[in-house]
C-alpha cells in the first residue's frame, strides 16, 4: 500500500482537501456539527438552501421514518439571506471551514438576487443553486422537473455569478430524463451538479386515516434512495465524463461513498447520515480513504468513474 | 466553537440494568463523567436497531435522573416506555449490552436562586424526569408538590423513592382506577390559589402542557414545560422538532424543541399554531 495518496477534489476550480461534504439541509449552517467534529476535517460544509426573506416552512409533523430512510418536509425554513450573510458564513470562516452556500428561489429572479447578494461575500469556496427542492408549495415550480427552467435558472446565476464562484445545480431524480437535464444546466453554465435531492413521497398515518406530514407530502432521503443515486451519477458521468458530479443520497459509510466514486462522482455528501450519527462524515471520511488505499488508488481522482472503464480490462492496469 | 451542544459527546453506554416497572422499563446506563453536564430536562439520543437496522434515526429519551455515586460511577437512568419498534428493541436490550449514545442534549429546566413554591406535573411516564428535578429543587429549599396523571393506573410513574423527594403527590387518572378522577388540570387554578404556586414546571403529552400554558398564563404563574415534538437529528441540524413560539416583538419564529428546548417558557408557545396552517407565515 502505497503512503503517497492524494485524497483532494476539485468541483470546477474550486479544490477541497477531501472530498467528504454535508449535504444542504442536513448540516444546518454547521455551528450544530462543530461539537462533533472539526468542520475544516471535512472538504467542506454546504449550508442549508437559503432564500431571500426568512422563511418559517411548513407546518409539523415534519418527518416519518420510514424503511432505511425518512420523510422530510421541512419547506426551507430559514433566516432569509441578509442575516445567513452577517451571521452564518463569517462564523463558519472564522472556524477555518470552507464553505459551499446552496441557495433556492421561487423565481429565477430570486436565484439571480441572492446570486448577486453572495457574489462578493469572502470565504465561499463555490455556489450550490438547488433547482429540485420538493417541499415548495407549488411543485410546478420544481426548477429541475423541467428542462427550460432549470436552463433559466442556471442561466441567470451565471451571468450575475461571471467566472467568479463554480456553479453545482442540485438535481431531482424525480424525473423521466436526468441526463438531459444535467446536459440543459451544463450547457447553462453550471461547473457541475449535485446528485441526487430527495424522492418526493408520502406516509399515510393509519390513525388519523390522513397524509402523516403536516405538508402532505415529503423528501424520502437515507440509505432507501442509494441506488437511485448511483444510477443518476453513473448515467450523467456515462454522458458528461469530464463534467464534475457531487454524489449524495443515502451515504452511510465509506463502502457506500466508494459506489458513488466509482460511478463518477468527485465528491461525496453525507445527509441524513449525520441525523443518526453526528460523526457520520468522519466516518465515511477514513473508512473511504482506506477502501481507496485498499484498492490500490493513489489519489481520489484515479478512482472517480472507475466503474466505466472497459468490461475486459483488469484493474490493475487500469490503475497505471 | 459554537455554544450549541456544547457538552455533548458520543459515547459508547453500558446498560447496567433493565427493570420492568409497571407498563414501563427503568434503563440504567453507564455514562462516567458525562453525568456532571447532565441537568433535569436534558435529553439522550440512542441508536437502536443495532448496525444493520433499517431504524436510521435515534430515539430521543429525557433523562430521569443521573448519579455520580455508587460503584458504576456516573449513571444515567430513563423511563421507557415499549411503543414504537425501536423504544421495544431498546427495552429488549440487557444488563451488559452497550448502547451508542449522544447526551445531554437540550436545555435544562431553570433553577429558581430563591427557595420557591413549585408544582410539577407530570403525564404518563413524562413523569420521569420530574423526580430528578424534585431532588434538586429541595436542595434549594423550594417547596416541591407534584400532580401527575394518565389515562389509567398502569401509566403512572411514581417510584417509591421519587415520592420522598416531594413534599405532596396527587395522581389523577381518567378511568378512575386510582386517586382522583379527572385530569391534572381540572383543579389546578384552585391548587395554583391555595399553594400559592410560584411556578410550574411540566413534563408530557402536547395537549395537556397547552391546558397548563392557558391556566397558568391566566394566573400570572411562570410555566416551564418540557415538550415532546418529533425529532429526526436531537442536535439541531434537521430542523423537523420546531414549535411555534412568539418572540418579544410579536412575531412567531419556528424554534427547535432539541436545541432551542426541549424546557419552553409555555406562556410564550404559540400553543394553537402547532401544526397548524399550509405555510406558518412570518
Amino acid at each position: 500500500m502505497s503512503s503517497e495518496f492524494d485524497y483532494s477534489t476539485k468541483l470546477g476550480t474550486a479544490w477541497f482537501p477531501t472530498p467528504l461534504f454535508t449535504a444542504s439541509g442536513c448540516a444546518s449552517s454547521g455551528r450544530e456539527l462543530a461539537q462533533f467534529f472539526p468542520l475544516k476535517s471535512i472538504g467542506a460544509v454546504v449550508t442549508k438552501s437559503i432564500m431571500l426573506k426568512p422563511r418559517l416552512g411548513r407546518p409539523t409533523p415534519r418527518m416519518s421514518e420510514t424503511p432505511s430512510g425518512m420523510l422530510n418536509s421541512i419547506g426551507l425554513q430559514g433566516p432569509g439571506i441578509d442575516a445567513f450573510i452577517a451571521n452564518d458564513i463569517p462564523w463558519l470562516v472564522e472556524n477555518s471551514a470552507r464553505v459551499v452556500v446552496s441557495i433556492a428561489g421561487e423565481t429565477v429572479e430570486e436565484y439571480a438576487t441572492l446570486a448577486r447578494r453572495l457574489r462578493s461575500v469572502p470565504g465561499i469556496s463555490a455556489l450550490e443553486v438547488n433547482i429540485s427542492c420538493p417541499n415548495v408549495e407549488n411543485r410546478g415550480l420544481v426548477f429541475a422537473c423541467d428542462l427550460d427552467s432549470s436552463r433559466a435558472v442556471i442561466d441567470g446565476v451565471r451571468r450575475i455569478i461571471g467566472g467568479d464562484l463554480p456553479i453545482i445545480a442540485k438535481l431531482s431524480p424525480d424525473v423521466t430524463d436526468i441526463v438531459s437535464i444535467a446536459k440543459g444546466v451544463v450547457d447553462a453554465g453550471a461547473d457541475g451538479v449535485a446528485l441526487i435531492n430527495t424522492l418526493l413521497g408520502m406516509v399515510i398515518n393509519i390513525d388519523t386515516m390522513r397524509p402523516h406530514l403536516g405538508g402532505k407530502t415529503g423528501g424520502l432521503s437515507g440509505p432507501a434512495i442509494r441506488p437511485v443515486a448511483v444510477r443518476a451519477i453513473y448515467q450523467v458521468h456515462e454522458a458528461m465524463p469530464k463534467l464534475p458530479i457531487l454524489g449524495m443520497g443515502g451515504v452511510r459509510s465509506g463502502r457506500d461513498a466508494l459506489e458513488m466514486i466509482l460511478a463518477g462522482a468527485s465528491g461525496v455528501s453525507v445527509g441524513t447520515a449525520s441525523f443518526g450519527n453526528p460523526h457520520a462524515i468522519i466516518d465515511v471520511q477514513t473508512e473511504l480513504e482506506r477502501l481507496l488505499r485498499e484498492r490500490g488508488f493513489d489519489s481520489l481522482r484515479s478512482a472517480v468513474g472507475f466503474a466505466h472503464r472497459d468490461a475486459q480490462s483488469a484493474p490493475d492496469e487500469d490503475l497505471s | 466553537m459554537s455554544s450549541i451542544n456544547r457538552f455533548a459527546k458520543q459515547i459508547p453506554a453500558h446498560v447496567l440494568s433493565n427493570k420492568r416497572v409497571g407498563q414501563y422499563h427503568q434503563i440504567l446506563l453507564n455514562i462516567g463523567d458525562l453525568v456532571k453536564h447532565c441537568h433535569p430536562g436534558n435529553f439522550v439520543a440512542i441508536s437502536v436497531g443495532g448496525d444493520n437496522s433499517g431504524m436510521i434515526l435515534r430515539r430521543a429519551f429525557a433523562i430521569s435522573r443521573v448519579s455520580d455515586r455508587g460503584e458504576y460511577g456516573g449513571t444515567m437512568e430513563l423511563i421507557v416506555a415499549p411503543h414504537g419498534a425501536g423504544s421495544r428493541w431498546l427495552c429488549s436490550q440487557q444488563e451488559g449490552a452497550t448502547l451508542d449514545v449522544v447526551t445531554p442534549l437540550g436545555s435544562a429546566f431553570g433553577i429558581p436562586t430563591e427557595p420557591v413554591n413549585a408544582l410539577l406535573i407530570g403525564g404518563g411516564y413524562g413523569s420521569a424526569p420530574l423526580f430528578g428535578l424534585a431532588e434538586v429543587l429541595k436542595a434549594r429549599g423550594c417547596r416541591v408538590d407534584m400532580i401527575l396523571g394518565a389515562s389509567s393506573t398502569p401509566k403512572i410513574y411514581a417510584p417509591l423513592e421519587g415520592k420522598r423527594s416531594v413534599n405532596s403527590l396527587k395522581i389523577y387518572t381518567e378511568d378512575a382506577t386510582s386517586g382522583i378522577h379527572g385530569r391534572v388540570t381540572d383543579s389546578l387554578r384552585e391548587i395554583i390559589a391555595q399553594d400559592q404556586i410560584d411556578v410550574i414546571y411540566s413534563c408530557g403529552p402536547m395537549a395537556m402542557l397547552s391546558a397548563i400554558s392557558s391556566i397558568a398564563s391566566s394566573m400570572d404563574v411562570v410555566h416551564q414545560c418540557a415538550v415532546e415534538e418529533a425529532m429526526a437529528c436531537g442536535i439541531g441540524v434537521c430542523m423537523t422538532c420546531v414549535l411555534p413560539v412568539t418572540k418579544d416583538d410579536g412575531s412567531i419564529a419556528m424554534l427547535r424543541s432539541c436545541i432551542e428546548g426541549p424546557v419552553m417558557d409555555g406562556a410564550k408557545v404559540a400553543w394553537n399554531l402547532v401544526g397548524q396552517g399550509r405555510e406558518v407565515k412570518a
